[in-house]
């Protein structure tokens, strides 16, 4: 019967069936003053711990507002009594809604995360914990020892001991603190060491920590917890590096097909992008409109959207203006320069020159936390996933495939590919709406992290023309390296002098090598080389 | 707009050759020329499109009750296509062969820079709508936009402030121009004279249109970790910062622990990021959108029939920022001085600009000060809300004088607050 009951109290939103808290307590959450809020913070969680807990969410999701004299909790077109929990019906018309600021949203968390450390729910208790460690210090000793009693998961109550041992460190018994300073050994977070670091520190003559086996086991933990970030300092400067050199690449794919292997100097490869770019929006667009509920994949269908849309400009472009240059490098290049800017103008009329919001759908939001200091955010992830899957695709076209042999052919030998009866013609179309299309796939990728706008384009051009030239024309693999390198070398150049440094010294040492090596890192051997 | 041009030009010609050149000078006179110069292509436009729109809209509006001095404004635009030396060129047209009593426009300081010896040149009249680094008096620009003790000294002090956090360590993040070197180079003096150790400032600048922040994210995540709590203030300017914010949020750096307070992002620039991770972060500006007074709803729904009416791109979704306003008050200022001066000439007019107010959107009565240039405002610094306004948090308890001249640079106590040549 009884869980019957508390079943239906869960259903019946679980405080309802909870006492009512006094309205004198609440009030002061809606004061102006911050000082006045955060202690209104302290005195509820204190005082009505179970009852508190939906009254501070509201109260953090800015959903607790103030209407005449009582405070509501506002969820839609429904208001809740924030003492009571009960509907208010009619909902009030007028309900302010109480902000708060940073440091009130700091207090709160952190009270929240206390009151939920007792959740019924793992995952609950997993993520308080990790707050509460954020802010463990000599006040939360009583709390933390309750939960450390209560608590049965074993990697929650690791967590909670190092929470134990930071808040301990204040203690007067030097046995505590040693024990404190060991345990914060096996923490790997950066703020740890700053509380470890003053420990090992001399103010005048006197040593900040008086105890000697202390200070040594304080200096021992501090050696090997900087030894983990050190670690974790370069794992994440690779992988910057690595996510870098992935965008280069989805953006100079496209060009190494149109240009490195047909040989079409295309400046209007960066408004393919913007094409994929704009498509990604489009379907996020349509999606808001005609499936709001599958809006987080609105992505999912952008990519053949955008691979489509930038192939079908490709196709007439090709058709309509590069067709009639081929053998004319320079009359192509300001051809080509033109549908650039005539793109350009197309996509600031129709929608207009601010740039368009491409939101992260929420399973590319975020990222996973390996270490306090190092965070892989998932759509970096995802890119760089994503490159892999389209240079895998693009390999097979180009050499598993029949138009990919057509392609290999008519490049290397054209004259001798159409005597065979390879329709030389029709394969340019189709090789440049491929290339095209993978600049469309390549947009889809940027707008997930660069702006969508009419000018996007032109900021993507020269890296592109970079990797392909640096890679070696002609060359996919050469391009991949290209790319890779680039990346990596760019990320941890910026991490030493900066990112205007970076950039210097990445295009002068670009100028270097071209001139030492003009056919770029992978040539072309063979007789096929035109001389 | 081109073709719009072409045909004016065509029925000038057409009206020319009819009636010969004494009815054109009749037509002139019964309007009165104003240029705006803002640029609607290239990397500014982002920016710069809203407030020639804005320009339009005020023009319109004042046209409609009755024009200044009985005449109409007819609106002059042109497109300096964010090219800095087309910005001279083209205020030189303005000037000499349009002949218009005043200019609005520019945004970026180096384009502010550009057209000024023109303006000197030809005793032209330039209204100046955006927040700048200072360092500047001339007597032929008004400054309409913010003065560094009217955004980024206010909004470091909040930052040290109980309630901004007590930020101990500071991140001075900007583009690499002139407007966040200067601006950073007035903070850095100002928090050394606060108690602040060098070592507890990290500069970092990126080049225009970066868009890569992994690694400066990282730095900042490392600095705030080594020790005492951390702020950033962030001079990145343009279309930079949709990356940037992006970056933060998925870094996971969030307001509570390290606060961001921005000087070049607003309502406008919001639009293009997802504002959810960014709740908390702070703007420092002396207008918002946000602002509850009867001036602004006023403002904010001219601005949004505007937009509809012209079928603007996403009109559903406009919203108004500060150079906005600034940019409002100015042509309205502008309004009532030719009012009082009863000449559109523009050493007159400079005159009668000294101590103009006007009731405007912020909610204050805002000063033109009798002797600098620059306008009296007020401080407000937001927090950025899930559906991308703000949140004010402070504001001063009433509009502050401008300091072009900032004391904290070394020489400029010897400055003049008056421009010269006046």
């Amino acid at each position: 019967m009884r869980t019957i009951g508390l079943l239906l109290c869960g259903w019946l939103l679980s405080a309802s069936c909870l006492a009512a808290i006094d309205p004198a307590l609440l009030k002061p959450l809606a004061s102006e003053d911050s000082d006045t809020k955060i202690a209104a913070i302290a005195a509820l969680a204190q005082a009505a711990p179970e009852e508190a807990l939906p009254v501070l969410k509201a109260l953090a999701d800015n959903s607790l507002a103030l209407a005449g004299e009582r405070l509501v909790i506002v969820a839609g077109q429904r208001a809740f009594d924030a003492a009571s929990n009960s509907e208010i019906k009619p909902a009030p018309v007028a309900a302010e809604p109480i902000g708060i600021n940073n440091r009130v949203r700091r207090e709160l968390s952190a009270a929240l995360a206390a009151l939920r450390l007792f959740s019924n729910e793992r995952d609950v208790r997993w993520q308080a914990a990790q707050e509460v460690t954020l802010s463990a210090d000599a006040k939360m000793l009583p709390l933390l020892d309750k939960a450390l009693a209560a608590e049965t998961d074993p990697e929650i109550k690791t967590r909670l001991q190092l929470a134990h041992a930071q808040a301990s460190l204040g203690s007067t018994d030097p046995g505590v603190r040693l024990d404190a300073v060991r345990t914060l050994g096996d923490s790997s977070d950066p703020r740890v060491r700053q509380l470890l670091i003053p420990l090992t520190e001399k103010r005048g003559d006197n040593w900040l920590e008086a105890d000697s086996a202390v200070r040594a086991a304080a200096g021992t933990s501090i050696r090997s917890i900087e030894q983990r970030l050190a670690w974790a300092d370069n794992l994440g400067r690779a992988f910057t590096g690595l996510s870098l050199g992935s965008i280069l690449l989805l953006a100079a794919l496209g060009l190494a097909i149109t240009y490195g292997v047909m040989g079409v100097i295309n400046m209007a490869h960066g408004e393919l992008l913007m094409v994929g770019a704009y498509s990604a929006w489009a379907m996020q667009s349509v999606f808001r409109a005609y499936l709001p509920g599958a809006l987080d994949w609105y992505l999912l269908a952008a990519i053949p959207v955008g691979f489509l849309a930038a192939a079908l400009v490709g196709v007439l472009m090709e058709r309509l203006v590069i067709r009639h240059l081929y053998g004319r490098p320079l009359e192509t290049l300001l051809a080509t320069w033109g549908i650039s800017l005539f793109l350009m103008q197309v996509a600031r009329t129709l929608f207009g020159a601010q740039n368009v919001e491409v939101a992260n759908p929420v399973w590319m939001a975020g990222g996973i936390e390996l270490l306090p200091n190092l965070m892989l955010p998932w759509n970096r992830i995802i890119i760089v996933g994503f490159s892999i899957a389209v240079l895998a695709a693009m390999w097979a076209i180009l050499n598993l495939t029949r138009l990919g042999m057509f392609v290999r052919a008519v490049t290397q030998n054209r004259p001798m590919a159409g005597c065979v009866g390879v329709p030389t013609g029709r394969v340019d179309t189709l090789a440049f709406g491929l290339g095209a299309g993978i600049a469309g796939l390549g947009g889809v990728a940027l707008s997930q992290i660069a702006n969508v706008g009419p000018d996007m384009g032109t900021g993507y051009i020269v890296d592109s023309f970079m990797v392909v030239v640096l890679g070696g024309v002609g060359q996919l693999a050469g391009a991949v390296w290209a790319a890779l390198g680039l990346g990596v070398f760019t990320k941890f150049l910026e991490g030493w002098t900066g990112a205007v440094v970076a950039k210097i010294v990445v295009l002068v040492f670009i100028i270097i090598f071209i001139q030492k090596r003009p056919q770029g890192l992978f040539a072309l051997k063979g007789r096929f080389v035109e001389s | 707009m081109v073709r719009r041009n072409f045909m004016k030009t065509l029925s000038a010609v057409a009206v020319t050759a009819a009636f010969g050149l004494g009815s054109v000078t009749a037509l002139a006179a019964d309007t009165i020329k104003v240029g705006v110069l803002h640029s609607l292509s290239g990397t500014m436009a982002i920016s710069e499109t809203a407030l020639k729109e804005t320009a339009l809209m005020t023009i319109a509006e004042i046209n409609k009750s009755g024009g200044v001095m009985g005449k109409k404004l007819e609106p002059v635009v042109v497109d300096p296509a964010s090219n800095w030396p087309l910005f001279a060129e083209k205020s030189r047209q303005l000037l000499s062969k349009d002949k218009v009593a005043v200019v609005f426009g520019c945004w970026t300081s180096v384009s502010r820079k550009s057209v000024l010896p023109v303006f000197k040149e030809l005793n032209g009249l330039l209204f100046y709508p955006v927040q700048y680094e200072g360092e500047e008096l001339e007597k032929n620009v008004f400054y309409t936009g913010a003065a560094p003790n009217q955004q980024a000294i206010p909004a470091v002090e909040y930052l040290m402030s109980k309630d901004g956090g007590e930020a101990k360590r500071f991140v001075l993040l900007g583009t690499d121009y002139v407007y966040p070197r200067t601006t950073n180079k007035i903070l850095r003096a100002f928090l050394k004279s606060k108690g602040v150790a060098d070592a507890d400032i990290m500069e970092e600048y990126t080049p225009f249109g970066h868009s890569d922040y992994q690694t400066i994210i990282a730095k900042i995540k490392k600095f705030s970790s080594e020790g005492k709590k951390t702020a950033v203030v962030s001079t990145i300017n343009g279309d930079s910062n949709v990356p940037f914010y992006k970056e933060l949020g998925n870094a996971g750096l969030k307001a509570t622990d390290v606060p961001v307070v921005a000087f070049s992002v607003g309502e406008e620039e919001l639009r293009g990021v997802d504002a959810k991770p960014l709740v908390g972060h702070l703007a420092a500006w002396n207008y918002f959108m946000s602002l509850k007074n009867p001036e602004n709803e006023k403002f904010v729904k001219m601005y949004k029939d505007w937009a509809k009416k012209n079928k603007l791109p996403n009109a559903g979704t406009v919203v108004t920022n500060d150079p906005m306003e600034a940019t409002f008050v100015g042509i309205h200022m502008w309004k009532q001085a030719v009012e009082k001066a009863k000449s559109t000439d523009t050493d007159k007019v400079i005159a009668a600009m000294a101590g103009q107010t006007f009731n405007a959107p912020s909610g204050y009565t805002l000063k033109m000060d009798e002797t600098n240039h620059h306008l009296w405002k007020p401080v407000f610094i937001g927090e950025i809300k899930a559906d991308g306004q703000f949140d004010v948090v402070w504001k001063t308890k009433g509009p502050i004088r401008a300091q072009p001249w900032s004391p904290f640079i070394a020489g400029n106590e010897k400055k003049k607050d008056a421009p010269e040549g006046k």
